[in-house]
């Protein structure tokens, strides 16, 4: 099964606060406010779960994986997730 | 940013109290730790994508003393970044407005 954005809304529904208009509101303007902090340039850590980063990278030499010819890369930006050791031991006790 | 950071912000542009927000982003973050603790795919359009890896175990060498040791196996979370975020963090608004 793949969690999405309504199961999300559905569970903050269920909590009896907002309606379920409210609740979607809710939980778009939230994955808004950190997309906007991510787009700045400011990290995300949210302390149990774990941290979303912005790196930099450098521009380089690449290859066309289908066809072998040399590219160049642009410098560009990728967000990265550290899990955190709580999550990471939580996902791991059941293996 | 901080997880009470992020409260704050919500509270604030929803207009609702900081209880309220914190129960929202709980919830949304609890949602999302059970569905990687049960190795469920989890998919946020626009944010990004998580699905738990699985490692096999191996036999390495600590760097340092060279010391024989066995890694064992163990499952990860993966995060991929959503289109719409990739774009944003590289200022290729789709809108293409802003500089």
């Amino acid at each position: 099964m793949t969690l999405t954005k309504a199961h999300i809304v559905e569970n903050l529904f269920a909590k009896n606060i907002f309606t379920k208009t409210e609740s979607a509101e809710i939980i778009e303007t939230l994955f808004e406010i950190v997309k906007q902090t991510l787009e700045e340039g400011e990290d995300v850590l949210i302390s149990g779960f774990g941290k979303f980063s912005v790196k930099e990278k450098n521009q380089r030499r690449g290859r066309n994986p289908q066809t072998g010819d040399p590219i160049m890369l642009s410098p560009r930006k990728v967000v990265t997730f550290k899990c955190s050791g709580v999550l990471r031991e939580r996902i791991n006790e059941g293996k | 940013m901080t997880k009470s950071q992020l409260i704050e912000a919500l509270a604030k542009a929803e207009g609702i109290t900081l209880k309220a927000a914190e129960t929202a982003v709980n919830v949304t973050f609890q949602s999302m730790e059970d569905a990687l603790i049960r190795n469920d795919r989890l998919e946020i359009r626009g944010f990004g994508s998580f699905k738990v890896k699985k490692y096999d175990g191996y036999k390495g060498r600590n760097p340092k003393t060279g010391e024989l040791i066995e890694v064992d196996s163990k499952k990860l979370p993966f995060f991929k970044v959503g289109k719409e975020l990739k774009e944003r963090v590289n200022g290729d608004s789709p809108e293409g407005e802003e500089e």
